[in-house]
């Protein structure tokens, strides 16, 4: 069949709705006699609850109910943990989750003590200022350095110590080569905390129904049908009681796959209490709390190389920031251990993290999860032996990258899926090589930077790689039906948030039964309508879902080549697709309407052959052996002022290579939003907390997302090396363009302050850390 | 992030205002609201009633008057920017303010009686030597810009009493403003704002003010002193620019975006930015 | 204090709306909740966001710093009344044309803003156009397709005919 639909920039499905206000969100969910909900949170990182007087709050006209941790009775018990750890020999696992409401300790600022429920938002928050909560507040552990140090705080008095998971993995006998290296480089890195800042707040609107024992629940999560399985669970109800509705969702970046949040599990059980349906909307002050977040790490970092810059190994300890609770195992830092390695064919690793417990919130993955942290170590460590043994930067990366001949290549350490981390394809030098076009690396660096920098300005490139492993397990489905109208239905289980999915997935059925993009209707996110699934997280709706879709459209188009080829009396082999319609090939006038043919297919009277199935409907499930592994190259041209230390963008440069590309304009759109974030990660974006754990930047007014004057346009060039892992050949996208932009940015900033002699070991920069950087030498000598 | 209940009371002339504000003691006067509405949100503050001064007439509006130009404290930061009587330091100053949302709403009153320390326009009226007018049940009285703002969102105003007018001198010579922003709130990280004057080729006259550094707007004397009988050319604009840390002596301020020892180091940058921008527009 | 309701009539996108409101309720919460005109979104409730950016009698402001009471008397344009009928407003096409959005939670700001700039600058330069969304944060970050929407639009009022030629040529 010719390709019409798969590889088109095709304008998205879902833009008119969401461009004249129609679109419905979470929050947008307004149901008749609904009562409003507003969390009294902690004001301490760390602290013992002493008692709670609600009376006052109770007196006030129009307060429903109010609940405490002891008001829940049973229902009152830590979340699940989500992700199990993997099967790594001798790996130490203290898990511990969050609760509902805090109950006689809290542990990071904004966990929920009380739950008030009212006939307004308004009265529900003039309630909890009139709650009073006696603290014994305790030392917090806030520096992730100093939180396994014997005289450190508890957090879990259980544990006794502050330790979440220690985790060692190996490749090869990094101790063994070490003796033979002729460099050694051992560095410090750190990488601070950042919040995913989706502009949507999380919210719930939940509504039991008690005359037909069914509850019904809209909910900001990306994963709508492990939500609705675990609320049945513990509602006592059964699934089919249950629907999740993920409607429009305002941006996820992956704290919406985080569950389950306490206000996911309570709102449902209150709205069970009253029998009224009930709406909680975070607000952007409790989303800087509790809204969960990530990056925390440091890392001591060793390679060891040979005279000619072949990395011989690589030995990484490290410790990650759990926050308060781990309810998310270790995917993060998994994603950091397993990331570091990158597009390199390093023979010996060594990597051992420790995962701790602080005081501050709770850590799960947000958009490259953990995977930046390991690229940025990888990469500083090559611009570090690059300029001690006096090699090209580029030079030694090409000398390490594994070459097409070695794919599969096993790293023959454990991924976040529990699977072997091996890179299933990919063909790295010819993305290098057309990054190093798009930015003209040897004029600029021979010609252009030397004229620049003797007029006085401080230019400076960074060019850096990196692998992303994408589209992990376990499975997707969906169903595919052709309505009577000849209009296309496809439900799938995931849920989405601003992907292009209804696009994307479209162009995938349209693909397989010729019929227009704008025929075929997505839902997405509703349980009502797909009962399996697992979620939209680890760039994987394209690749996971993709599949799953694909895999039904094609069982779909063979019951139409079955039943056409009987109708038209001609050999399946001998018709086409076209337009809406299937036809014998070369003869238009002989075409059936897609549409007409479900209608044939769906009888009101009469008999049909034993075992038909009505309709043209079937349903299949796309479950991939392990993950895809993405890559790419990115490189950018940086000016920094002198005076202020302000950096500005030059130029900045993508190749990606995420195997077969569905839609490009979709791809390119999800790249440059993933490096606007990247660079917000590595310049604007820094949660600060006080060595008492309070965050001192929780708004919009001081925690700095970039703006539309400080992200440059992207020029994007795409190399496609296809997954042998799944049918389509496609590998995930929404990660990359944030994973590599932090050493990006340090190693171009660097190169533009050659003259100052300084290395940039930590994330995020700023002009004011720059100004110091710069100083701490000349102070020092 | 909701406001405490509250009375609301619309007061349509000034002595409507006076009487409205005897009346409910503890009520806060609201014009724009951009700082108010969000302090209330954060429950920072709890009135019990609210002002609007907001549809006051007579105290909206630009008008020029010989060498002077009166602004009701009422006009927005967007119709000032836009304004063509105003010295140009004014203007730009105004047209950077947060971001046109902001502007739209946000009025010249309301934002020198907040006197936030990194606000622009404290720092542009103490350069160009306007006079802030004031207005209470008493009557009027008036305080020279560099008299009124005191400290940290602090000022001259007494209790009772309301900005009814700025006066901004238009024959103070080539005026500018310039400033280093947070990529956030747009507010000044340090912002300078500079007038003057050229006569027989040398500086007769300047004025120069720096925000963002400090408690509150600060006249730069030292940066004044280094100026006057010279040409102003790049050398001695740097040379004057420079003297700005006599001017700020050891008062200067951090926060979590830009230390005391950054700004101190990047102020003469600005202020030279802003005095370059001022010669060339002073003829 | 008695912090009794005010009635309070509301004239938004042309239809006039009578409301009992409480006076601390803000336009943003009387657009979504009273009157359930939810296209304009909440992000951050505080001015530092854009998302329920509004016009206020031509001009963008911000919803949520409004008080809903201090609105009588103002024609208040939302997102839901750009679309004429069926048809787009130039800049929602601009918008789809751009693919200037992503999840679309901020997109009814960003497209009141530079309606409010086109109000007042039919003819913006790529500087006005930046300029006039640097109040409006876009996580997703389609800034720069945003700031082509922006041209595309402009160009579409300025020259609705051959804009229009254009487009069906590309």
């Amino acid at each position: 069949m010719t390709t019409r639909y798969f590889g088109q920039p095709i304008k998205r499905n879902e833009d008119p709705r969401l461009l004249t206000g129609q679109a419905l969100f979470t929050d947008d969910v307004h149901l008749p006699n609904m009562l409003h909900v507003a969390f009294l949170r902690s004001d301490y990182a760390h602290a013992h609850i002493r008692s709670i007087n609600v009376s006052a709050a109770q007196a006030i006209p129009g307060v429903v109910a109010i609940y405490t941790a002891d008001d829940l009775g049973d229902y009152w018990r830590p979340g699940p943990l989500l992700v199990p750890p993997p099967p790594v020999k001798d790996l130490i696992f203290n898990p511990r989750m969050q609760v509902p409401l805090a109950k006689n300790k809290v542990r990071h600022v904004g966990e929920p003590i009380v739950v008030i429920v009212a006939e307004s938002r308004y009265i529900a928050e003039d309630a909890a200022q009139q709650i009073f909560v006696d603290f014994e507040p305790l030392p917090a552990v806030v520096d992730i350095e100093k939180a396994l140090a014997p005289d450190a705080p508890v957090i879990h008095p259980d544990l006794a110590h502050n330790l979440n998971a220690h985790v060692i993995q190996r490749k090869g006998d990094y101790a063994a080569i070490r003796d033979q290296a002729a460099v050694l480089i051992k560095r410090r890195f750190l990488y601070d905390r950042g919040t995913a800042a989706a502009m949507e707040n999380r919210g719930i609107v939940a509504d039991w129904d008690a005359k037909n024992e069914q509850l019904t629940m809209w909910d900001t999560t990306q994963a709508p049908i492990p939500i609705r399985n675990g609320i049945a669970a513990m509602l006592g109800l059964s699934e089919r009681q249950v629907r999740v509705v993920a409607p429009f969702i305002g941006g996820g970046f992956g704290p919406k796959i985080m569950m389950f949040y306490p206000e996911e599990v309570l709102l449902p059980w209150i709205s069970m209490r009253l029998n009224r349906p009930v709406k909680w909307i975070e607000d952007r002050s409790e989303n800087f709390y509790a809204t969960t977040q990530e990056r925390g790490q440091v890392h001591e970092a060793e390679i060891a190389l040979t005279r000619d810059g072949r990395v011989l190994g690589i030995h990484d300890l490290f410790l990650h920031d759990a926050g308060a609770y781990a309810p998310y195992g270790l995917t993060v830092a998994l994603n950091s251990q397993c990331t570091l390695l990158g597009q390199y064919d390093v023979p010996h690793y060594y990597s051992e993290f420790k995962a701790v417990f602080t005081n501050k919130p709770i850590v799960t993955p947000y958009r490259g999860a953990g995977r930046q942290h390991g690229v940025f170590v990888m990469e500083r460590l090559l611009d570090i032996a690059a300029k001690e043994l006096g090699i090209d930067r580029v030079e030694i990366r090409r000398r390490n990258l594994i070459p097409p001949e070695k794919f599969p290549y096993n790293n023959e350490i454990i991924y976040q899926d529990f699977a072997p981390l091996i890179y299933d394809s990919g063909n790295y030098a010819p993305a290098l090589d057309k990054a190093l076009a798009l930015i003209d690396y040897t004029n600029f660096i021979q010609t252009e930077q030397p004229r620049l920098r003797a007029e006085g300005k401080l230019v400076g490139l960074g060019l850096v790689t990196y692998v992303e492993g994408t589209g992990i397990g376990p499975y997707e489905g969906a169903k595919v039906t052709i309505e009577t109208s000849g209009r296309v239905s496809v439900a799938t289980g995931i849920g989405t948030q601003g992907q292009g999915h209804y696009t994307v997935f479209a162009q995938v059925v349209a693909e397989q039964l010729g019929v227009n993009v704008e025929n075929v209707r997505l839902v997405t996110g509703d349980t009502a309508e797909f009962y399996w699934g697992a979620g939209t997280f680890a760039s994987r709706g394209a690749v996971v879902a993709g599949n799953a879709i694909h895999a039904a459209a094609v069982k779909v188009r063979q019951k139409i080549l079955k039943r056409a080829s009987e109708d038209l009396e001609a050999a399946e082999e001998d018709l086409e697709l076209v337009d809406g319609t299937v036809r014998v090939k070369g003869s238009p006038s002989t075409a059936i309407k897609l549409g007409e043919l479900a209608a044939r297919l769906n009888p009101l009277r009469g008999a049909v052959k034993p075992g038909a199935e009505p309709g043209l409907e079937a349903t299949d499930y796309f479950g991939p052996e392990r993950g895809a592994t993405a890559s790419g190259v990115h490189a950018m041209i940086v000016e920094v002022d002198p005076e202020t230390m302000q950096v500005e963008i030059k130029k900045y440069i993508a190749v990606h290579d995420c195997g077969v590309v569905i839609n490009p304009m979709i791809l390119e759109g999800q790249i440059q939003g993933g490096v606007a974030q990247g660079i917000g990660n590595a310049f604007y974006e820094q949660l600060i907390f006080d060595e008492n754990g309070q965050l001192l930047n929780a708004s919009f007014m001081d925690y700095l997302l970039p703006t539309a004057d400080t992200v440059p346009r992207v020029e994007m060039d795409h190399v496609e090396t296809r997954s042998p892992l799944n049918p389509l050949g496609i590998k995930g996208a929404g990660e990359a363009g944030a994973i590599p932009v932090g050493p990006l940015f340090a190693q171009a900033v660097e190169d533009a302050l050659i003259g100052y002699n300084i290395e940039i070991l930590e994330i995020p920069l700023s002009p004011n850390r720059l100004f110091e950087l710069v100083l701490e030498p000349q102070q020092g000598s | 992030m909701y406001p405490p209940k509250f009375d609301y009371y619309r007061a349509n002339s000034l002595s409507e205002a006076f009487s409205l504000m005897q009346e409910h003691g503890g009520a806060k006067v609201i014009a724009g609201g951009h700082s108010l509405i969000p302090s209330l949100k954060l429950r920072l503050a709890d009135p019990g009633a609210l002002i609007d001064i907001g549809r006051i007439g007579e105290l909206k509006g630009i008008t020029a008057n010989g060498n002077s130009t009166r602004i009701g404290a009422l006009t927005t930061h967007a119709i000032v920017a836009a304004a063509k009587n105003l010295p140009q330091g004014l203007t730009e100053a105004a047209g950077w303010i947060g971001d046109p949302q902001v502007r739209n709403r946000g009025t010249v009153g309301g934002n020198i009686a907040h006197a936030d320390p990194a606000s622009d326009l404290p720092t542009v009226f103490t350069a160009l030597g306007a006079t802030i007018n004031l207005t209470g049940p008493g009557g009027e009285r008036s305080v020279a810009a560099q008299d009124f703002f005191t400290g940290l969102f602090e000022t001259a105003l007494q209790e009772g009493e309301l900005v009814s007018s700025i006066d901004v001198p238009t024959n103070g010579g080539g005026s500018a403003y310039a400033k280093l922003f947070n990529p956030a709130s747009r507010y000044a990280v340090v912002g300078c704002a500079a007038q003057v004057k050229v006569e027989n080729g040398v500086c007769s006259a300047a004025s120069v003010a720096v925000g963002g550094l400090t408690s509150h707007a600060t006249k730069a004397n030292a940066v004044e002193a280094a100026l006057l009988g010279k040409p102003l050319n790049e050398a001695t604009i740097a040379a004057a620019a420079a003297q700005i840390s006599q001017d700020l002596g050891d008062d200067v301020m951090g926060d979590l975006h830009a230390s005391a020892d950054y700004r101190r180091s990047i102020a003469p940058i600005y202020v030279a930015q802003a005095l370059t921008a001022a010669a060339s527009r002073a003829g | 204090m008695s912090s009794k309701r005010l009635l309070t009539t509301l004239a938004i996108n042309g239809i006039e709306h009578e409301l009992a409101l409480e006076p601390r309720r803000t336009l943003l919460d009387a657009l979504r909740h009273d009157l359930q005109l939810t296209g304009t979104k909440k992000v951050c409730d505080m001015g530092d966001c854009g998302a329920c950016t509004v016009l206020v009698d031509g001009r963008a402001m911000y919803a949520c710093l409004l008080l809903a009471v201090d609105c009588t008397d103002r024609q208040i344009t939302t997102i839901e009344g750009l679309a004429q009928a069926d048809e787009l407003d130039p800049l929602q096409q601009a918008f789809i044309e751009a693919d200037a959005f992503q999840c679309g939670f901020c997109t009814a700001g960003q497209i009141m803003s530079l309606k409010g700039l086109l109000n007042e600058t039919p003819a913006p330069n790529d500087d006005q156009i930046l300029r006039a969304v640097t109040g409006n944060l876009c996580r997703c970050g389609a800034y720069r397709n945003i700031l082509k929407a922006g041209r595309l639009a402009a160009d579409q009022v300025a020259h609705p005919e051959e804009a229009r030629h254009a487009d069906s040529t590309h």
